[in-house]
């Protein structure tokens, strides 16, 4: 019953093997900094930001609302050039988005014309991969998510959850060195959330790609993370760079053993000044 | 080591949440106490009577309605009302109905209908190639968007009929006069649906093709395209209407045949039962054109219908 995960890896290893190396998904990000705007309207979402991110890293991207943390995972994904300083993926300059990084965003971005299977064998099928290893990948990938029974179905017959498995799912399709996920589970209730967050770390275990996830929960953060790096009100630059003390693999329990509430304190302590000043900004 | 853990962690949560969320509001079960999975096949077949039922409903509604517009058609030039509005020499459904007869047994009234539709294909088919790529070039540009939009704002309000003089003067032969004048009026409606179909592209989509690898012209084909394709339907059904609106004045260029033509000769002959049948038809023909449109549109848009 596990064979499809270690499938999977065999999958990941074949891919990895030959050109590319293990120690893909290294990200440095250099004194970035990023306005919006010009003349009178011009405003900095992030400021002289510097950072790096280990091949294999889980990463959480936490801070206020509207302090930039979206900018910057949009720099890393080639949406959003920076105004100052580089970030580069694997030694080499983001010059604008590539199957490299996969990017899961918070909700509604699956092709709503492409079926489930279609929608996670887009990647494989751009790539310039046949019919018959689009399909396999395809397969594979509906296995891993458990919804092999809806892979003829189109997005708006599924759940929230289920579609932002297909989201995860069509992202990792590209066996990519960068995982990129904007507050991926922010619309799901709590419950559906929770499995979420264990099925992500299940799957990462199997890919080891670097993944860098905003949030704005501190329980997920401290939950899914190797490091929490907390923003400032914007402009956002990073004020905490924490490292979670927690084993893997993660269990829900671990949410009430006391390095977690311990570093859950820390970063509320950190992320409530913050909000505070963002706050006050807001109402100036 | 760890891996076995993970990978049964990872099953559970899966099968369980399959079951939570398949009764979430997600699911396309359209009675609101529907049950999924085992009897979705059942659920579905009664879906599908039902909307067969309430189709029928409809189709009846409509059939009846037209039975009491014929009705009234009828007992009006009968009894030569004469309210305001004057029926006594319209002529009455009878009557139009037997003209209608004769045409039908006459081969010359099937040429009128074929040539007319050979002009329309044309035409339509022309302003749906010219339409989708000006209303993509319009939304992709601003250069060609602002250079295309004053000609269409100042194009689209006059009408075909105001077209002939100038029809006749620019183009070389009859024919092509009026397959311009049809061409014309269906390439307004589509070019301005295509422009409104490709801006409503959400932004996230074609950010999550870039990053799935896409090329411009992927996006172009993968996303864009059909993220237009309802509204560009839309446009492609209203565009054959408009086209048939416009066929009369192109027809009455024409010195011999045409549906449009057969209707404007009827009048000048002052055979008023033949004006009708030549509306009725013009007015059928549209109705089934628009409704071919939509038809052959559907296998594009299965994937909205069913997102309801
Ligand atoms: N395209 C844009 N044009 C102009 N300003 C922008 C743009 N995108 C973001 N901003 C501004 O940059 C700042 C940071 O925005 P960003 O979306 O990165 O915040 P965030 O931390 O992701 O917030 P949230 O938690 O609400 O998602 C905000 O002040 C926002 O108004
Ligand atoms: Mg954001």
């Amino acid at each position: 019953m596990n064979t499809h995960v270690v499938s999977l890896r065999e999958h990941a290893r074949d891919r990895r093997s030959g050109t590319r190396n293990a120690g893909r998904g290294q990200i440095e990000i250099r004194n970035v900094s990023i306005h919006f705007g010009r003349g009178h309207d011009a405003h900095p979402a992030v400021m002289e930001t510097t950072l790096d991110i280990a091949p294999g890293e889980f990463v959480c991207l936490l801070g206020p609302s509207g302090c930039g943390k979206s900018t910057l995972l949009n720099s890393m994904a080639g949406y959003v050039k920076p105004s100052s300083g580089t970030v580069l993926v694997d030694g080499e300059a983001v010059s604008g988005p590539g199957p490299d990084r996969g990017m899961v965003f918070q909700q509604y971005s699956l092709f709503p014309w492409k079926t489930i299977r279609d929608n996670i064998g887009f990647g494989p099928k751009l790539a310039g991969r046949g019919y018959a290893e689009t399909d396999s990948v395809a397969n594979t990938f509906l296995e891993m998510i458990g919804l092999t029974k809806f892979a003829d179905k189109y997005p708006a017959e599924l759940s929230g959850g289920m579609q932002q498995r297909v989201g995860i799912a069509r992202a990792l399709a590209n066996y990519p060195s960068v995982l990129l996920m904007d507050e991926p589970f922010g619309a799901l209730d709590a419950q559906t959330r929770l499995m979420m967050q264990e099925s992500l770390l299940a799957t990462w275990s199997a890919f080891s790609t670097t993944v860098v996830f905003v949030t704005h929960d501190v329980d997920e953060a401290v939950f899914l993370a190797d490091r929490v790096l907390i923003m400032s009100a914007g402009p956002g630059a990073i004020i905490a760079d924490l490292r979670v003390p927690l084993d893997r693999p993660r269990a829900a329990d671990m949410a009430t053993t006391p390095q977690f509430m311990q570093l859950k304190k820390q970063c509320l302590d950190l992320i409530r000044a913050e909000s505070l000043k963002a706050f006050e900004q807001q109402n100036r | 080591m760890s891996s076995q853990a993970h990978a049964s962690k990872h099953d559970e949560p899966a099968a369980v949440s399959d079951g939570h969320e398949s009764k979430a509001p997600g699911c396309a079960t359209p009675s609101p106490n529907a049950v999924p999975q085992g009897s979705r096949r059942l659920d579905f077949a009664e879906f599908l009577r039902g909307v067969l039922a309430r189709h029928a409903a409809n189709v009846a509604i409509s059939l009846a309605a037209l039975l009491v517009g014929l009705v009234f058609w009828h007992v009006a030039t009968h009894t030569k009302l004469n309210v305001y509005i004057n029926f006594e020499n319209v002529p009455p459904p009878l009557r139009v109905g037997e003209a209608f007869m004769v045409h039908l047994a006459d081969p010359e009234f099937y040429i009128h209908i074929a040539v007319s539709m050979r002009r329309i294909l044309t035409g339509y088919l022309l302003a749906t190639a010219l339409g989708v790529i000006t209303g993509v070039l319009m939304a992709r540009s601003r250069v060609a968007r602002a250079f295309v939009y004053p000609y269409i704002e100042i194009l689209r309000p006059i009408p075909a009929v105001a077209w002939i003089p100038l029809a006749i003067l620019m183009w070389p032969s009859e024919e092509s006069s009026i397959v311009y004048i049809t061409f014309l009026g269906a390439l307004f409606p589509i070019v301005l649906n295509t422009l409104h179909g490709v801006e409503q592209t959400p932004e996230v989509l074609v950010r999550a093709a870039k990053s799935l690898g896409a090329s411009r012209l992927q996006i172009f084909w993968h996303v864009i395209l059909p993220a237009a394709l309802p509204s560009i339907a839309a446009g492609l059904a209203i565009g054959m209407g408009v086209s048939w609106f416009s066929l009369l004045a192109g027809e009455i260029i024409s010195g011999q045949y045409g549906i449009g033509y057969f209707t404007w000769n009827a009048y000048s002959l002052i055979n008023y039962p033949d004006i009708v049948v030549g509306m009725l038809v013009i007015g059928g023909l549209g109705t089934l054109s628009t409704y071919a449109v939509k038809l052959a549109m559907q296998p594009f848009l299965a994937w909205q219908r069913r997102a309801r």
